[in-house]
């Protein structure tokens, strides 16, 4: 059973090594857990897992391979779900009929559908949807709050290690899944490649040594230029239309950008659904922030870095052929897609970024097409990170 | 390593709180002599901790802060070179005596210890993205050598390795595999409660709960771009207690939001909220069913 829950975290993908697994029995061996599964829960938390994105998943082995171990646990559950579901003041959005309906279900009818509801909730969260809080029509879906909401199995004080691992709280540091500010800038932070350049203000110890000694002793500072990153980004970003659902996200990864100070320059433009002859220096998009993409290309040499931020959806026309601007005032005889070329082309690295799930991609014909261009990858943190390496890592 | 259960153990101080997953982890660490990596977030205290667990063991403490300059070498120990290269010129000091020169960091210092310490490496994700792994064998070992002299600098106590991180970078590997880790999750009402109380005790059990329900409010808010945290709550109960604001004041607005709010924008967010009159919360129910329980 223990080496259930070594192979299932690695099943996982958590990175548990036998060094840490020996921690782990060592730790057992001198008694740490105190012949308690709540305590045992959070040793093993400690010894094998080294990152809290890693949790959930810890949470859903546990809860698997330990399953049933707890006996008494069964019962208390079981009954408390019921209470719960009985109180109508747990339902403050059903409506009479929706009371009605659910008072006419048996108790072991509504306690299985309930189960299976959360179950099958539970699972389709880990296909990376996001959960939509309460069903509406049917009676358990309304269970469909966050399972730490519900407090299956009565007061946090005396909570079991089983129900600590139901609840999973630790779902929103899943790093497939959700991206926060400070993650993002984690996986900006990567994005960096060190030079030696500018005003020599850090003392070169060994250089110094030896012009010193071939000074006779007489002492010889040697300076030289602290160690800089030498990374130029260009940011081209889609907005509007297809991209406002997309609005947080997107701007989080812009305020990371502003802030990430590590960045020898950088810059940022907008365009809408594709580029074209024009891009925008400002969001609102005006003929007053035009800025012509061919002086852009000019400006910047092949050495920067380019991300395009978008959901490369579009109408296959406003890629393909010309005047294929979706602003006909705009409109202009070069197709998006040699716009598209020649930026790929220009430029040494390009990544473009899709804040759509991966698994939409080949939906839709021009992201297919794009993607042909430019390496793509999701606006997650681990796809953000794949793109830095990407941008700046060492060529595959 | 110790016997079985044989070792001295970390129960908490009078005042700092712990949880009890926490209290294991750091028996875990003790126990098993590796290092503990605290992660949090920030003002869940996690520096404070060594501090208390110093305390509490009865063990002196040092702390090594680390700054993105700072090298893994820097805690070892420090050659002056520059500082011999001038005495030999000027022919002051003892310049033939290498070790005269050497200066111990807080690593090199708690391993030549006759006590045994409790060592914080504070903020380590702040160094360059190598350093943690520059440490891989002294941690392990606890013991370096001198290169320059040739001495061989080995711990007689192994220390008791405590290491804070903000997350700003990945650390690697290698160098999580050493470690016990725990996350520090953020405190529910009730441990918050004696949280406060350890600041600021005999506090008001109603405006205590009227503080309560306005900062975890704020903490529910998404729109916020930096959530305050516990040490700006007890700055902020600080700063309501000294200007003696009754309960009826904060239930029905938010003072002193300074102490609480320190981003621009979130204060611009919560005014243009106060602007349409928006309500605030003064019951816990009004907070959602993960405060009612």
């Amino acid at each position: 059973m223990f080496l259930d829950l070594f192979y299932g975290l690695r099943d996982e993908g958590i990175p548990v090594a036998i060094q840490e697994w020996q921690a782990f029995l060592s730790a057992l061996e001198q008694g740490l857990h105190g012949s308690s599964l709540l305590r045992f829960y959070h040793l093993g938390r400690a010894c094998l897992v080294k990152s809290e994105t890693y949790f959930d998943a810890y949470d859903r082995v546990f809860q698997r391979v330990f399953k049933g171990v707890e006996g008494a646990l069964g019962d208390d559950v079981t009954n408390a779900v019921l209470e719960w579901l009985k109180n109508p003041e747990n339902f403050p959005d059903l409506t009479p009929e929706q009371m009605a309906e659910l008072q006419k279900l048996s108790s072991d009818e509504l306690m299985r559908k309930f189960l299976e509801t959360l179950a099958e909730q539970t699972e389709r969260h880990d296909g990376g949807d996001r959960w939509v809080g309460t069903g509406g029509k049917s009676p358990y879906g309304h269970g469909g709050q966050h399972p730490s909401g519900i407090r299956v199995g009565g007061p946090s004080k005396s909570r079991s290690a089983m129900k600590v691992a139901e609840e999973r709280r630790f779902r929103d540091y899943r790093t497939d899944l959700t991206l926060d500010l400070r993650q993002m800038k984690v996986a900006l932070r990567r994005m960096r490649q060190l030079t030696r350049r500018g005003v020599q203000t850090e003392l070169d110890l060994d250089e110094t040594i030896d012009e010193t000694c071939k000074n006779a002793g007489e002492i010889e500072l040697v300076f030289r230029a602290p160690r800089r990153n030498d990374v130029r980004l260009l940011l081209l970003m889609d907005v509007g239309g297809t991209m406002d659902p997309h609005y947080e996200p997107v701007s989080q990864l812009l305020t990371a950008l502003h802030e990430e100070r590590g960045l020898r320059d950088f810059q940022a433009y907008y365009f809408h659904n594709c580029v074209y002859d024009h891009v925008y220096s400002a969001a609102r998009m005006l003929r007053i922030d035009e800025v012509p993409t061919g002086d852009v290309l000019r400006r910047l040499d092949e050495r920067w870095k380019v991300a395009i931020v978008g959901d490369a959806a579009m109408h296959p026309a406003e890629l393909m052929e010309p005047n294929g601007n979706i602003d006909p005032r705009r409109s202009a005889p070069t197709t998006g897609i040699a716009w598209l070329h020649r930026i790929a082309t220009h430029f040494d690295r390009a990544v473009w970024i899709n804040p759509e799930p991966a698994s939409e991609w080949d939906f839709t014909q021009t992201t297919r097409v794009v993607r042909r261009l430019f390496p793509m990858f999701h606006l997650s943190v681990d796809g953000l990170a794949s793109a830095v390496q990407a941008l700046v890592g060492a060529r595959q | 390593m110790s016997e079985n259960g044989n070792f001295k153990r970390f129960e908490g101080t009078p005042g700092y709180i712990v949880s009890g997953p926490l209290v294991d982890a750091v028996n875990c660490a003790i126990a098993l002599e590796r290092p503990l990596l605290l992660k949090g977030e920030p003002g869940t205290g996690k520096t404070v901790l060594a501090k208390h667990v110093a305390d509490g063991l009865g063990m002196p403490m040092l702390s090594w802060h680390i700054k993105s300059t700072t090298k893994a070498a820097d805690g070892l120990y420090v050659y002056d070179t520059v500082q011999r290269l001038n005495d030999s010129r000027f022919g002051t000091g003892t310049v033939s005596d290498i070790r005269s020169y050497i200066k111990m960091g807080p690593l090199g210092r708690s391993f030549g210890a006759e006590e045994r310490h409790v060592l914080l490496i504070d903020e380590i994700d702040k160094a360059d993205l190598e350093f943690p792994n520059d440490l891989l064998r002294e941690l392990d070992e606890m013991r370096f050598t001198v290169v320059e002299t040739g001495d061989e600098v080995a711990a007689r106590q192994r220390p008791v390795v405590l290491i804070t991180s903000n997350n700003e970078k990945e650390l690697p590997d290698a160098f999580l595999r050493r470690c016990i880790f725990h996350y520090i999750e953020f405190p529910d009402p009730a441990l918050m409660r004696k949280i406060v109380d350890v600041h600021h005790p005999h506090l008001d059990t109603k405006l205590l709960d009227q503080v309560l329900i306005k900062f975890y409010w704020l903490r529910e808010q998404n729109e916020l771009r930096k959530k305050p945290s516990t040490s700006e709550l007890v700055d902020w109960i600080s700063a309501l207690l000294r200007s003696g604001v009754s309960q009826s004041q904060i239930e029905s607005h938010i003072p002193f939001l300074g102490a609480l709010l320190k981003k621009e924008q979130d204060v611009d967010a919560l005014q243009k909220y106060d602007q349409k009159s928006g309500r605030y919360p003064t019951k816990w129910a009004d907070l959602g069913p993960r405060y009612n329980q």
